[in-house]
């Protein structure tokens, strides 16, 4: 009977062509609207790593000002001080820990002919790589030796690659940056991380960095940072050691823990490490420790902007406004239909049957609206990018997935059926004799 | 095989109640070819509606086929009213948007016949009305006694136990109406009960058995007399 249904719907849509297409036209501006801050929302919100978003954890420190909270209520810094982030790492409690931060450098390219470049640098240890499930497409990262004996040796991404060795495998080649020569260990394949989670004060929707270096080389080479740099002291001389010592809050920290009981563990090392060096004179303020997985820390970074939320929630009620508007419409091609109803009635139609009917038909207004609701969305999604173009990471949040087309399509349909139910309820109790003919 | 017993309905407002029907007994059998005459307003409609099962009755019995139809749900009554029951209208009540084939196919569909069953059910009666060369044609390129035609088909492909006739010639002219009160003769010849509601004398002759409805009830001493005068007139 479903075929015979659906027969039925397109036949009563072909039969009153301009009440389908403002129902199919509501559905869609409504499904167009909502879809496009959807999809906003859903990138903007997604897991980067779903496989193991809830084994990494980002590291926070209250080293702050005794005085004043990094920020209200009582947060602790972002980011973690060169000394804190050394000292972690080198304890090495975690399975995998990974200290980073952005940087910066120019590359001179072979032969004379060649103009240099500058590329972003991220300056991280050698788990960053397993950690976050990087995937290569030549060779791979660094061990911890390269880390510990400071090995000039860089992985880049696949366009430096391409730029660089003409997407040849590079690995074993040597680049040039800012007139020191570093050995290419891997190349990273396509790796779009949204957000870009491991380091969000940077841009949480830029892309990853082109090269990446030894942590210790950077240092070493007094690479400064470019990312946030934030302090509640008065730093003592201008010099790269005294910044080093510093209570600034400059880089990140990553940790890779498993299950509860490493956890528990691992904010006791915290809160013990923490307690040492408040003996040391540091860490003023009471215990206040964080280790967060990485959705958690998102939402803390507050990643999903307020104005996307209230956005969303405009579309959905305009949504609302738009199924509205179907009910009004679908209830008027009911009643305009209502010998129909009355005819199969006494021709043996239960309700249920009627009711079967008017759904399916629905739901196929639904799908209608819902392709249509794409083509909007589609439409929507470019005129964000036209109206941010000069925003880097615009391409990546205005791009609709497969879930998403999936997604709009079903929400098309269950809104056409929601939308439809009184009409059909309507239809369902019309009363059989009612239209027919009368004596 | 149809056999109302003081029936009676009530139609109440808030301030009025109308006895459309009132002590209404009548039993039809098997066979039988009867026409009901009377007045505008007299409860034709009604006992047509009841009696197809499209409406409740307010009190007393009505057994359709040794069935008491009284209590019956929704599903029980459409059930009931797609097997036993085929409806002729006097306005056709085609499905402009389906073909010959799709609207003799409507209560078919209903009953939930395999797709074989129902096209040769359909073949078979459109052969018997005249149509089966008709078949893609929709109700618009046809004339009204074609029309009216599909619509009988439509009610015998159930192969129902009776057909409910409401004036199915109303809308026609003579030689058509003719053609079809032809057709409905034949159709009892063969052993289909029919009811026909009708205001032409000429035609409720043609039928084995009239009865007279005059204010809600069957006034039987009336009918001859009502017929004669009629025709005579």
């Amino acid at each position: 009977m479903f075929r015979y249904y659906l027969k039925l719907g397109m036949l009563s849509i072909r039969k009153n062509p301009v009440l389908s297409a403002l129902m199919v036209a509501a559905i869609a501006i409504g499904i167009g609207a909502c879809m496009t801050m959807v999809t906003i929302h859903y990138v903007m919100s997604g897991d980067p790593i779903p496989q193991k978003s809830k084994q990494l954890f980002y590291v926070q420190l209250d080293s702050w000002d005794p005085n004043e909270a990094a920020d209200e209520p009582d947060e602790p810094p972002d980011q973690v001080t060169y000394l804190d982030a050394t000292a972690l790492l080198e304890a090495g409690k975690a399975r995998r820990q990974v200290v980073s931060y952005r940087s910066g450098r120019i590359i001179q390219p072979p032969g004379a002919e060649a103009r240099p470049f500058d590329v972003d640098v991220r300056s991280t240890s050698a788990d960053f790589f397993a950690m976050f499930d990087v995937p290569f497409l030549y060779g791979s990262g660094w061990d911890h030796t390269a880390d510990a004996q400071q090995e000039q040796v860089v992985v880049i991404n696949r366009d430096t690659n391409d730029r660089l060795f003409g997407g040849e495998n590079s690995v074993g080649n040597r680049i040039t940056m800012n007139g020191d020569t570093y050995r290419v260990a891997g190349v990273i394949d396509e790796w779009l991380p949204t957000p870009k989670f491991y380091d969000v004060t940077t841009g949480a929707f830029n892309d990853p960095e082109a090269v990446f270096m030894p942590f210790s080389v950077s240092i070493a080479k007094e690479m400064p940072g470019h990312g946030n740099t934030n302090c509640w002291k008065p730093i003592p001389d201008g010099g790269w050691e005294s910044f080093l010592n510093s209570e600034c809050v400059w880089m990140q920290f990553w940790v890779e823990l498993h299950g509860d009981n490493e956890q528990r563990d691992y904010l006791a090392f915290l809160d013990s490490y923490v307690n040492s060096q408040k003996e040391l004179g540091r860490f003023a303020r009471p215990l206040n420790n964080r280790i967060s997985d990485v959705m958690r820390y998102l939402e803390a970074e507050e990643i999903v902007d307020d104005s996307v939320r209230i956005m969303l929630v405009l579309a959905i009620l305009f949504l609302v406004v738009c199924l509205l508007n179907t009910i009004g419409l679908l209830l008027a091609k009911v009643m305009r239909r209502s010998g129909d109803i009355s005819l199969r009635r006494a021709l043996g139609a239960p309700r249920g049957a009627i009711f079967t009917q008017y759904i399916v038909e629905a739901g196929l207004i639904g799908f209608t609206g819902g392709l249509f609701g794409l083509l909007l969305t589609w439409f929507g999604l470019q005129g964000i990018r036209g109206l941010y173009a000069d925003l880097q990471f615009v391409d990546k949040l205005a791009q609709l997935d497969w879930l998403m087309v999936l997604a709009a399509i079903a929400l098309a349909i269950l809104s056409a059926l929601g939308a439809s139910l009184y009409p059909t309820w309507r239809a369902c109790g019309i009363h059989p004799a009612s239209q027919l003919k009368t004596l | 095989m149809l056999c109302m017993n003081d029936l009676s309905k009530v139609y109440r407002t808030d301030s009025v109640e109308t006895h459309a029907l009132r002590e209404f007994s009548l039993q039809v059998d098997e066979g039988e070819f009867v026409s009901v005459t009377g007045p505008s307003g007299s409860g034709k409609t009604t006992f047509l509606n009841i009696a197809g099962l499209l409406e409740e009755f307010s009190s007393g019995s009505y057994t359709l086929d040794g069935r008491d139809v009284a209590g019956l749900d929704d599903r029980e009554r459409s059930k009931l009213r797609n097997e036993k029951i085929g409806f002729i209208f006097q306005n056709f009540n085609l499905i402009p948007e389906l073909n010959v084939f799709d609207n003799v196919d409507v209560p078919l569909r209903y009953r939930g016949f395999r797709a074989a069953e129902r096209k040769q059910r359909i073949e078979r009666v459109l052969d018997v009305v005249g149509l089966a060369s008709r078949r893609q044609h929709l109700p618009s390129q046809l004339s009204g006694g074609q029309q009216q035609r599909v619509a009988i088909a439509r009610a015998l492909a159930g192969e129902p136990r009776f057909l409910l006739a409401d004036e199915p010639t109303g809308n026609l002219d003579s030689q058509m109406a003719s053609s079809v009160m032809d057709l409905l003769c034949d159709i009892n010849d063969k052993g289909t009960t029919i009811i026909m509601v009708t205001h032409e004398p000429m035609l409720a002759e043609r039928a084995q058995r009239n009865i007279y409805v005059r204010d809600g009830c069957v006034s039987h001493g009336e009918a001859g007399v009502a017929l004669a005068s009629a025709v005579a007139g």
